[in-house]
């Protein structure tokens, strides 16, 4: 007998968009305010169903396939915040170009069901099932835009080199699979410890497993493809490509690398390294020569990819703690950052050149200071919530005996440090080079505030946070 | 005597193949999308072997999960490509040059 209720807000989320994709088919345009409630109604409801039933101790069901633990409610909870966030502020940037359609809502929970299936995977096979679901999804909104050319040839980069990541990790799973006869990843774990575990054949699979994890992630060398997609694709996509997948990504290396093939720590530990120290070197000194903040801050992704993936490195519960910590932050961050970027913009307008925010201090006092907090985080400074992101994942290299690589680190987070103030530069030292009013509406100004505020809140107070992320893992 | 052995190497053939074509080809997007699907093909092989070996139908499975994917896979391809086609009137990957720094 199969038990379902583990899975309630996958089957839950999978009802409500086929409900919501059949109610806005009977839509006429100026009432597609319905489908936006609609969907919003759908995340709070999955929402519930997480916090229903969630379980303290782990359970497996559909045979070992899916798995629901306190970690995969958390992770999920955040995936959701995420999405409501990625929909509360595109909405007038698409409304103002005529691109408030259905599509982007449906698209986006169908994205969102491809994380959590992610998030919960048991096996390699229910893994590759959400990693398609999202990618498909993402596919098709970066090319969301049929009117624009960047869009659409952003939208082929991303295709092609995300359709060579999938077929590197099945190639590493078909691998693994041979070696082992199974694909569960816990009796994976149990029958690669055995005697005759770790042969040269599982040793190529997890190579061509870590790099479609590379790949996912965005991390250098297989970084190409994040520049070109976050600059051309519409900024609620590149909104959305920038928070709530970097979830599934951590969850994919969780799951996979962790759990699976833990045995194997010590042999993909020194691929981890390389990927990333070339992650924090080319993604912070790349990005100094940007003058478009979508790239920019593309760039940025990458150097906090580098990270995320020392937490991986370090290999103890503690370590992966921080790097689900620094995930979590890592989200709420670029969420609010490309939240700015939609809120200056307006109709025949896009704020997305770093010229675009000079002497936003005095157009509106307070939204330069939420950016403000916004880039003092990314660059780790402290009170804010990016320092102790930082400082968590740092430690956790130091008590793996890396001190040479946590100096690295530091160094290069101070060279990044430069291109994140110079953007505050720009707002409080500069004269802007439009006066135009900022027209975006009353719950988005609310809700950024609150975004950038917790930021700051989550910095001074991150006890609770934290001894989530160590309590769950 | 066909053994597994057999198998594995023409998989791995195939999926070098398609992981060439994909980097040298500057001219055609087709073309790439030919490469992708050959190389979840050469996965599948790998998968129908390895089952076969094993005794275990597990593998197959995952094969027919997989050539599922790839015909939706393929279909969000060619509307991208469709959608590329018309803003740019050109299919060559020489010119998908504009996004760059």
């Amino acid at each position: 007998m199969i038990d379902y209720y583990p899975a309630a807000a996958e089957i839950f989320l999978a009802t409500a968009i086929c409900v919501v994709l059949l109610v806005d088919v009977f839509l006429r345009d100026e009432q597609r305010m319905i489908t936006y409630w609609l969907s919003m109604l759908s995340l709070v409801g999955t929402a519930a169903c997480t916090g229903l039933f969630f379980v303290d101790e782990s359970v497996t069901t559909f045979y070992g396939s899916f798995i629901a633990d306190s970690a995969a409610g958390v992770l999920k909870l955040v995936a959701y915040v995420a999405v409501a966030l990625v929909f509360v502020y595109s909405r007038e940037y698409l409304a103002a170009r005529k691109l408030f359609k259905g599509e982007f809502f449906i698209l986006g929970l169908f994205g969102l069901l491809g994380i959590m299936v992610m998030i919960s995977a048991h096996s390699l096979l229910t893994m590759y099932l959400g990693l398609e679901l999202l990618s498909l999804a993402l596919y098709a909104l970066v090319a969301f835009n049929r009117e624009s050319a960047t869009a659409a040839e952003s939208a082929m980069k991303y295709f092609v080199l995300g359709a060579i990541a999938s077929g590197t990790l099945l190639y590493g799973i078909s691998l693994l699979y041979g070696v082992t006869g199974t694909l569960e990843i816990t009796e994976l774990a149990e029958r690669l410890s055995g005697p005759d575990g770790f042969g040269i054949p599982a040793l190529v699979g997890l190579a061509f497993i870590v790099v479609g994890v590379a790949f996912k992630f965005g991390a250098v060398p297989f970084h190409m493809w994040v520049p070109d997609v976050y600059q051309g694709a519409p900024t609620p996509v590149t909104l959305f490509i920038g928070s709530a997948p970097k979830i599934a990504a951590f969850a994919l290396a969780w799951r996979v690398l962790v759990e699976g093939l833990g045995d194997a720590h010590s042999s993909w530990q020194g691929m981890l390294i390389v990927l990333s120290i070339l992650s924090l070197a080319i993604g912070n000194i790349v990005a100094i020569a940007q003058t478009n903040l979508k790239r920019m801050l593309a760039y940025s992704t990458i150097s906090h990819v580098g990270f995320i993936l020392m937490g991986f490195i370090g290999g103890t519960d503690d370590a992966l703690s921080a790097a689900m910590f620094y995930t979590v932050s890592y989200v709420i961050m670029a969420a609010a950052a490309f939240g700015m970027i939609l809120l200056l913009s307006r109709e025949g307008f896009e704020a997305e050149r770093l010229e675009d925010f000079k002497g936003l201090n005095a157009r509106s006092p307070w939204f330069a200071f939420v950016m403000l907090m916004i880039m003092f985080s990314m660059a780790g400074v402290p009170p804010f919530i990016g320092f102790y992101a930082k400082l968590l994942v740092l430690g956790s290299l130091i008590d793996a005996g890396l001190l040479w690589f946590a100096v690295l680190g530091v160094i290069l987070a101070v060279v990044g440090a430069f291109y994140y103030l110079r953007v505050v530069w720009y707002m409080y030292f500069d004269d802007p080079l439009d006066d135009a009013p900022i027209v975006a509406p009353g719950s988005m100004r609310v809700v950024i505030s609150v975004n950038g505020l917790g930021l700051l809140v989550l910095g001074v107070f991150p006890g609770y946070l934290l001894e989530l992320c160590m309590r769950v893992l | 005597m066909v053994t597994v052995a057999h198998y594995l190497v023409l998989a791995a053939v195939l999926f070098s193949v398609s992981v060439a074509g994909i980097f040298i080809n500057r001219r055609n997007v087709i073309v790439l999308l030919m490469c992708i699907e050959l190389m979840l093909l050469a996965v599948n092989f790998n998968f129908i072997a390895f089952s076969r070996l094993l005794g275990d139908t597990v593998g197959q499975v995952f094969v027919f999960f997989i050539l599922t994917v790839a015909a939706a896979e393929a279909a969000i391809g060619l509307a991208i490509l469709v959608v590329l086609f018309r803003n740019t009137r050109s299919i060559n990957v020489d010119e998908m040059d504009t996004l760059r720094g």
